[in-house]
């Protein structure tokens, strides 16, 4: 039995918004739709949507809505465009690189749809400016990277009663939802913590299919585009799930926890928190604080005095085939624990990956064996080759 | 009872690459015990040092989140498909 969700759609008053003649001719293709027509398009023109990010889900995101003619969309981000965004980030071009992804974001979408009127704002998410960003929006749609962004987004969204349009990808898996506590469950009933740091990799270290994100962007777009019309069935309450490689969709029941930090019946969290703590410090902090850390230019140093140092890459056959630093000897982080029996406790041993989140729990797995003499190469491969062979390919 | 288990792609390393496996028992605890001692690495992503399932991995049956069945306890019957769903954050 389909559980009804009545009465989701945006309160949105219509009554003074008028389209112009070119308005008229450019949303020709809703009009005629009776889902949509003049009241849901001018339900479209008077809405607001605040993206979190203008990345992979964001790229998408921000173009179709903009092409919906949503009448003000926010967009916040902080980053600069790179060549590796460029598979995946269609709003962003080969001369964009180098750029701030908003201004770049910004002249794509003025150029699609001149009605819409785009705010930027060049900031991380933080729990300082959240709630005052969010208030003035609609919808908020959450396209962000981390887990401290998306507990902070859905924290920020719980409190302030807005929908949250989630989606989130790993290589070629996806999954979206709509988390509005008004009407149903939040991240937070879905999951109640976090993961420890490292443990689940990021997109820039486990990869993602160029394609995926704007499929499940797109996704996220209709979901927007369904909350402000208050047509059709939202998925509140359910968690689809994409799977490109099978090529299917499935669909999982999310209820709303009654024992819900944020969102439950007696909850705990009545402002937003500190989030970064909340998730934990990555394994690649403590290390660092800790002293079992290496610089680039340090294991260099080393490496040319010829000193007795064993070499290893916990990374994927596949990340080595690319790149690696001379003299390494593969073990990728999931083969350690059967290869350890390899490695001498007493050797000076320096362990690597792409960005050190990886061999930093590599290194933390040798130190809880007895290993001594263990350290781990800060920033990873990506770090020597910027400090040290800047010749060498970088992905 | 042999029951097929969907394993997510952040767990794969760990089931030699397979997305699916199929494991013996009547509950999602013998289920679970079954398949972490054919790969004994996946136990220590699945549970926390208590035994206890993480708070980021949710398990299903079919649709429905063992959370609001029996927990650990929910049965299974041939046919079912259970799949462990864990939280991911990718999105740029």
């Amino acid at each position: 039995m389909v559980e009804e969700i009545l009465n989701f759609g945006l309160n949105l008053d219509v009554e003074n918004v008028e389209l112009t003649r070119e308005e008229f001719l450019r949303y020709g293709r809703h009009l005629i739709i009776p889902e949509v027509g003049l009241k849901g398009q001018k339900k479209l023109k008077s809405a607001s949507v605040l993206i979190v990010g203008a990345g992979g889900l964001g790229s998408p995101l921000a173009f179709y809505l903009t092409a919906a003619g949503v009448g003000r969309i926010g967009i916040v981000d902080f980053d600069v465009v790179d060549f590796s965004n460029l598979q995946r980030q269609i709003i962003h071009t080969t001369k964009d690189v180098g750029r701030s992804k908003l201004e770049s974001a910004r002249e794509k979408l003025s150029a699609l749809n001149p009605n819409v009127k785009i705010e930027t704002y060049e900031t991380r998410l933080t729990s300082e400016n959240a709630l005052e960003i969010i208030k003035d929006y609609d919808i908020v749609v959450d396209g962000t990277d981390n887990f401290p962004t998306r507990y902070l987004v859905n924290d920020a969204c719980v409190l302030l009663k807005k929908p949250n349009v989630y989606g989130s990808i790993f290589r070629f898996e996806g999954q979206v939802s709509v988390f509005y506590a008004e009407k149903g469950p939040c991240y937070r009933c879905l999951y109640q913590e976090p993961p420890p740091p490292g443990l689940v990799p990021s997109c820039a270290e486990g990869g993602v299919l160029g394609v995926l994100p704007g499929i499940i962007g797109t996704l996220q777009a209709l979901e927007v585009i369904k909350l402000i019309l208050g047509v059709g069935r939202p998925l509140i309450g359910r968690l689809l799930l994409f799977d490109a490689l099978k090529m299917s969709f499935r669909e999982l029941k999310l209820r709303k926890n009654p024992n819900c930090p944020v969102c439950g019946e007696n909850p705990t969290i009545k402002e937003l928190i500190d989030y970064e703590a909340f998730c934990g410090i990555t394994p690649e902090q403590i290390l660092h604080e800790s002293g079992f850390e290496i610089t680039a230019e340090e294991l260099k140093a080393k490496l040319e005095n010829g000193e007795n140092i064993i070499l290893i890459d916990v990374r994927e056959p596949h990340e080595y085939e690319i790149n690696r630093i001379h003299g390494s000897k593969l073990i990728p982080l999931s083969k350690l624990p059967e290869m350890v029996n390899e490695l001498d406790q007493t050797s000076e041993i320096v362990l690597y990956c792409k960005m050190g989140g990886r061999s930093a729990r590599a290194v933390q797995f040798l130190r809880e064996l007895g290993f001594t003499r263990v350290k781990n190469l800060a920033g990873g491969i990506d770090a020597w080759i910027e400090k040290v062979d800047p010749n060498m390919p970088k992905y | 009872m042999p029951v097929k288990i969907t394993i997510p792609t952040p767990l794969r390393p760990y089931t030699e690459n397979r997305d699916t496996i199929e494991v013996e028992g009547q509950t999602i605890r013998e289920l679970l015990k079954d398949m972490t001692e054919r790969y004994p690495q996946l136990k220590r992503h699945l549970f926390s040092e208590d035994g206890r399932l993480r708070s980021f991995i949710n398990i299903y049956v079919n649709d429905e989140d063992i959370r609001y069945l029996d927990g650990e306890n929910t049965k299974v019957s041939e046919g079912d498909v259970v799949s462990i769903i864990p939280a991911i954050a990718g999105g740029n």
